[in-house]
């Protein structure tokens, strides 16, 4: 009986007959390719910085204010194009697409438990009520990269004192609206739906945290959270929960929608901290939009000197 | 006639394989590679990468399936282009993301698990471009050869895990991946195990045959 074996592979298997190209040139010439096709980017942009605003829906910005930063703003197109918004897909391209089937009129954001005015108010009630300021601030994503964005909007706590939250509030529960057939990420169970965020009472009375409406003298576009959405700017950028329908006074410590997918990686407090890695990756820099440097994470994103009497005595390692 | 052939398509492959890198070169030239360019370059020239592992490691599946057999003359381009990507990728973490600052780079090496793997897979794909020239083959002896191109298994394996790693919520994109390279990793040990089963199957009938012959048709 003979069995056949297999003899070792047959050159014609391993190697082509002919060498059709140099290898070695085919690669030195693709990579100054690439090179150059990275470079050039930030050299057109020097050459033309653009600032196109496209804002339709002016607003009416009664003021400026002292904690707005002077640093240069992240071009409209950039922050309405380059979007964290699961409820809209999970990439940044998409919620530019995809949100556009919001309905954001009409639009209530109902208040209840531990408040004396348990109500639903109407969008065009925070509209006519509060007086609009500009906030330019620095946004920072937990994953790495930063925006200076001018949000139109007025501080959370004006608000938060018109319904009198009772006296064993301690906290400030969030929650984005839910619905699948307007928002089609919540087909999927990527996260746990409805988002929902919270803050410390005292955060959230911090004059720094803001309801926007609006960016750049405009209506808030529909991916950047319309038509009404929290702003901390110490915090990153997931802790400033858009298309808000619900606000909550609560007692106990709310649960928040990254912190439940991933405990380890996000905690409630989430302050940005150059000193606390995500279990991942590095807190330590950022790239800031448009800028070809990478750039060191202030702590508390640079708004220590608002911020940072809220965490005294506390281990931010442990509550991070 | 069929050399000649199997040269033009071999042309087209190459020009066709560098044209993700085109459209990354033409998308920068034109400013449309969106708010975060570094950020598209890093995943797109990673994606690529793993890619050509994944078109590599299907050319012999297909080849023996369709019997195409001289599909396998583009098995080293497909590879070789995986280690280009791969290199792009690389590149674009040590200059673009971590400007050659090695005591960070080698920080997050030893600390991010993603980092670590993914740094191995390209590692172990390094000894694959270096012996992927004839003269090597010959020096190494075809058996040795194969033996050791099949760490491409584990190159691809942790480029999946690299991915996988990396995304924060939405695991589809990696395990789709992961799905490909297993159904080509499945299809290996079939390709693998059935023939030595069927031997296997057959000698014991062989024997049997020689002790108590079987009947061949009843009637």
């Amino acid at each position: 009986m003979l069995i056949k074996k297999k003899s070792d592979i047959p050159s014609s298997e391993i190697t082509p007959q002919e060498t059709y190209f140099n290898r070695r040139e085919f690669m030195i010439g693709a990579a100054a390719a690439a090179a150059i096709a990275t470079g050039a980017r930030y050299v057109g942009e020097m050459a033309s910085p653009s600032q196109v605003v496209h804002a339709e829906n002016k607003l009416n910005v009664a003021s400026k204010s002292p904690f707005s930063t002077t640093e240069a703003q992240t071009p409209y197109n950039d922050i309405t194009n380059y979007n964290n918004y699961y409820e809209f897909g999970t990439d940044k391209y998409s919620p530019a697409k995809l949100a556009q089937t919001l309905q954001t009129r009409p639009w209530t954001v109902e208040v209840d438990g531990l408040v004396k005015k348990k109500k639903t108010y109407d969008i065009d009630y925070f509209l006519k009520t509060f007086s609009i300021e500009e906030r330019i601030y620095r946004l920072r994503c937990v994953e790495g990269w930063s925006m200076v964005i001018p949000w139109d909007g007025f501080p959370l706590s004006s608000f938060l004192k018109q319904v009198e939250p009772a006296s064993k509030a301690k906290f400030v529960k969030f929650t984005t609206k839910y619905d699948p057939r307007e928002m089609p990420g919540q087909r999927y169970g990527v996260l746990d739906w409805p988002y929902v965020e919270g803050l410390r009472l005292d955060e959230a009375m911090n004059p720094l945290a803001i309801l926007a409406v609006g960016l750049y003298g405009g209506e808030l576009p529909k991916q950047d959270g319309a038509p009404i959405r929290l702003v901390v700017p110490w915090k990153y950028g997931f802790k400033s929960i858009k298309s808000i329908v619900k606000i909550s006074l609560v007692d106990k410590q709310p649960p928040t929608t990254w912190n439940m997918a991933a405990p380890n990686e996000y905690g409630f407090y989430s302050n940005v901290n150059p000193n606390v890695d995500h279990p991942r990756w590095s807190q330590k820099k950022e790239r800031r939009i448009g800028e070809f440097f990478k750039r060191d994470t202030l702590m508390f994103n640079g708004y220590g000197d608002q911020v940072a009497s809220l965490y005294n005595g506390m281990d931010l390692k442990k509550y991070f | 006639m069929k050399t000649f052939y199997i040269k033009c398509m071999k042309i087209f492959a190459f020009v066709l394989c560098l044209a993700p890198l085109f459209m990354l070169a033409w998308k920068g030239f034109n400013s449309a590679l969106g708010a975060n360019p570094i950020e598209v370059i890093t995943h797109s020239t990673g994606k690529w990468t793993l890619i050509f592992l994944l078109i590599t490691l299907s050319i012999t599946p297909l080849r023996q399936m369709l019997r195409l057999p001289w599909l396998i003359r583009f098995r080293r381009m497909a590879g070789l282009y995986a280690f280009f990507y791969g290199c792009l990728h690389l590149m674009t973490w040590v200059w673009l993301d971590k400007f050659f600052d090695l005591h960070d780079m080698w920080a997050d090496i030893l600390k991010r698990r993603f980092i670590t793997v993914g740094m191995a897979a390209l590692l172990l794909m390094l000894p694959l471009a270096i012996t992927s020239t004839k003269g090597w083959i010959g020096r190494l002896g075809g058996k040795r050869w194969s033996t050791l191109h099949k760490l491409i298994y584990a190159s691809a394996a942790l480029g999946v895990i690299h991915f996988y790693w990396l995304v924060k919520a939405d695991i589809r994109e990696p395990v789709r991946y992961g799905i490909i390279l297993g159904c080509l990793l499945l299809w290996r040990l079939g390709a693998w195990a059935i023939p030595r089963l069927q031997m296997t199957a057959w000698l014991r009938g062989f024997q049997n045959a020689d002790s108590s012959p079987t009947k061949v048709g009843s009637e």
